[in-house]
């Protein structure tokens, strides 16, 4: 920063032609041996892996799946895991498991996914624009997010939801809605770290334009906490987006979830029948192992 | 110390006023019109307009806030429309029972969140260490409906050792001990999430301040080693800990909601889901609202606590 010239244009051309550098021979290197120790730590790679495979199966499910998850056999109702066909079994309606549970976690990772980055990016945006311009704009929105974060995150998220009509749309709303405080609070955090920085003075120095200043030195500064924060968030909200389900406010019957398949199973299982109920059980197992692998990954990358 | 707690009080007046707003707008977004669901689709426009007129929903919106608001202040929380009872009436009862059922899942957490945590940190990367560990990362993941319905399984169903679900038995007597074997599940259901997380939690602060300066002065003037944890090591450790205590608090009073479900818990939480199922906005209102305010005032009691053990938090 300190080679640049005095005069203030010629600055803010040349902040805004400064275009990405390309990837030297070095950085390519770090990122290679940044993978190398992911690799290293079992735990991780693990963990990756094992999120990599669920991804990729929910996303081919029906490659794998013989049945469509809504396709219904009453002749075939209750089948046991293992049975020819139907490996993971058939719930109540004759339903094939493996291919509600593939389709079902569709729903549930969309659930995970969509309103994290959303809200992330809302957040993002808010906790930016109010730890850059503080005064009044900072005042306003920052007492605003206060009043949500009043609420208990999941009250708030079913309070929501059970007002509208229950549906995918009004699960991924009020998790983002419940989610853009977390974000923006984290964001305006680290930019009120970054803003003094010495770099930042000298930009503003050099007579670059706050809007430029905004996007070009601050945000790349604040977006690694936010980015690191939405991986953990994402394992946490597939669990919220399940227990919405699990109440009935997110997706509707026919269409598989997990949260509504654990909802589902214990109807089976009447008090005192004693019966083990293994398709409510692999659901369940699925929904904390995908949160777990998610929780992992942050903490090492 | 008055001073801190004026302020703390006074700060929060506004967001307490925003969370009425905002409750107040909750039911504005829910669809369909009070008229038609009060009177059914056959109703006459007549009806409906006469309806709406003794209700003050033919008023502009801030009005209506502002009715609503001076009758929430006075108690007066409305009807219900599912039971015609008063919501009052409906609510607070429940409300006590999960107040029950946070608190003592709150202790649970507490004790187990608190030993595990603090052991774990004094013998860092034993055995114990990472087996504890790795078990709070397994209950902090899984959802407690599914724990709860898990634990309903072992316990309830397959050992008969405890109650399936509600808070008195039919034929019991309904005596103390008949509620304390109810709230046994899902006491353990939902405190093992928080337990988790508080367990993690110590156990960073803990070893966070093992390494600190004084510490290792303390331990050379030659003080035992339990007083060294006890007096250098976790009064310095408590203030986070607290603060994220309190925040397990909040989860509990809003998060006990599914477990409340799975056991059929009488308290706010199956309150809440009955009256969604059965769009009784004006108990979702005042369910939420209560919910919402002893979240405030939690918070504001975590203060207070984390003020009196740190001097330096009342100066700031």
């Amino acid at each position: 920063m300190s080679s640049l010239p005095a005069s203030g244009s010629a600055v803010r051309s040349k902040l805004a032609s400064a275009a990405p550098a390309p990837i030297e021979k070095s950085q390519a290197g770090a990122r290679f041996w940044r993978l190398k120790s992911f690799a290293r730590d079992r735990g991780a790679l693990v963990s990756g892996l094992f999120l990599l495979a669920m991804v990729l199966a929910v996303v081919f499910a029906p490659l794998i799946a013989h049945y469509g998850p809504d396709e219904a056999d009453n002749f075939a109702r209750y089948k046991p895991i293992g049975t020819l066909d139907h490996i993971l079994g058939t719930d109540q309606q004759g339903r094939d498991m493996l291919a509600r549970l593939l389709f079902g976690g569709r729903v549930s990772l969309l659930v995970g996914v969509v309103p994290t980055l959303v809200a992330g990016a809302i957040g993002l945006g808010l906790g930016l624009t109010a730890g850059f311009i503080r005064g009044l704009v900072d005042q306003i929105i920052m007492r605003c997010l206060d009043v949500v974060f009043a609420f208990p995150m999941v009250l708030l998220a079913i309070a929501i939801a059970g007002s509208m009509r229950p549906g995918v749309l009004t699960e991924i709303l009020a998790i983002t809605i419940v989610l853009i405080p977390y974000f923006a609070r984290l964001a305006r955090t680290a930019t009120e770290g970054v803003t003094p920085m010495p770099f930042i003075e000298a930009a503003r120095a050099a007579g670059g334009a706050p809007m430029t200043i905004m996007l070009r030195y601050v945000l790349p500064n604040v977006f690694s906490p936010v980015v690191v924060y939405a991986t953990t968030l994402m394992g946490l909200m597939i669990v919220v987006g399940s227990g919405l389900s699990f109440l009935g406010l997110g997706v509707q019957p026919p269409t598989a979830d997990w949260g509504a398949m654990v909802a589902g199973g214990p109807r089976r299982a009447a008090p005192g029948s004693a019966c083990h109920d293994p398709a409510r059980l692999r659901h369940s197992r699925r929904v904390a192992r995908v949160q777990l692998s998610r929780r992992r990954r942050p903490r090492r990358a | 110390m008055t001073a801190f707690v004026a302020r703390r009080l006074v700060g929060v007046l506004p967001v307490i006023l925003g969370v009425s707003i905002v409750i107040f707008l909750l039911v504005q977004l829910a669809p369909g019109d009070a008229a038609t669901a009060l009177l059914g689709p056959q109703a006459t426009e007549a009806a409906k307009a006469e309806l709406r007129h003794a209700l003050g929903l033919d008023q502009a919106l801030p009005l209506q806030y502002f009715a609503w608001l001076s009758r929430t202040l006075t108690g007066d929380f409305g009807k219900s429309i599912a039971t015609q009872l008063p919501v009052a009436t409906l609510v607070l009862p429940r409300f006590v029972n999960t107040l029950i059922l946070a608190f003592s899942s709150l202790l649970l957490a507490i004790v187990i969140g608190y030993s595990v945590g603090l052991f774990a940190a004094l013998r860092a990367r034993s055995m114990f260490d990472r087996a504890s560990m790795a078990t709070a990362l397994l209950a902090g993941s899984a959802p407690p409906f599914w724990l709860g319905l898990i634990l309903v399984l072992l316990f309830a169903i397959q050992l008969r050792w405890l109650p399936v679900s509600g808070m008195r038995d039919m034929a019991g007597d309904g005596g103390p001990f008949d509620v304390l074997r109810h709230l046994v599940l899902p006491t353990v259901t939902t405190a093992l999430g928080p337990a988790a997380i508080i367990a993690r939690i110590v156990r960073s602060t803990v070893i966070e301040a093992l390494g600190r300066p004084h510490v290792r002065v303390a331990r050379s003037k030659g003080l035992t080693r339990a007083t060294l944890i006890r007096r250098h090591v976790i009064l310095n450790a408590l203030p986070p800990v607290i603060t994220i205590t309190g925040l397990q608090l909040g989860y509990l009073l809003g998060g006990a909601l599914l477990t409340e479900v799975v056991f059929a818990w009488p308290g706010l939480g199956s309150l809440l889901y009955d009256s969604i199922t059965a769009r009784d906005l004006p108990v979702i209102q005042a369910t939420t609202l209560l919910i919402a305010l002893s979240f405030v005032l939690a918070n504001i009691v975590v203060d207070l606590i984390n003020a009196g053990l740190d001097p330096r938090l009342r100066e700031a």
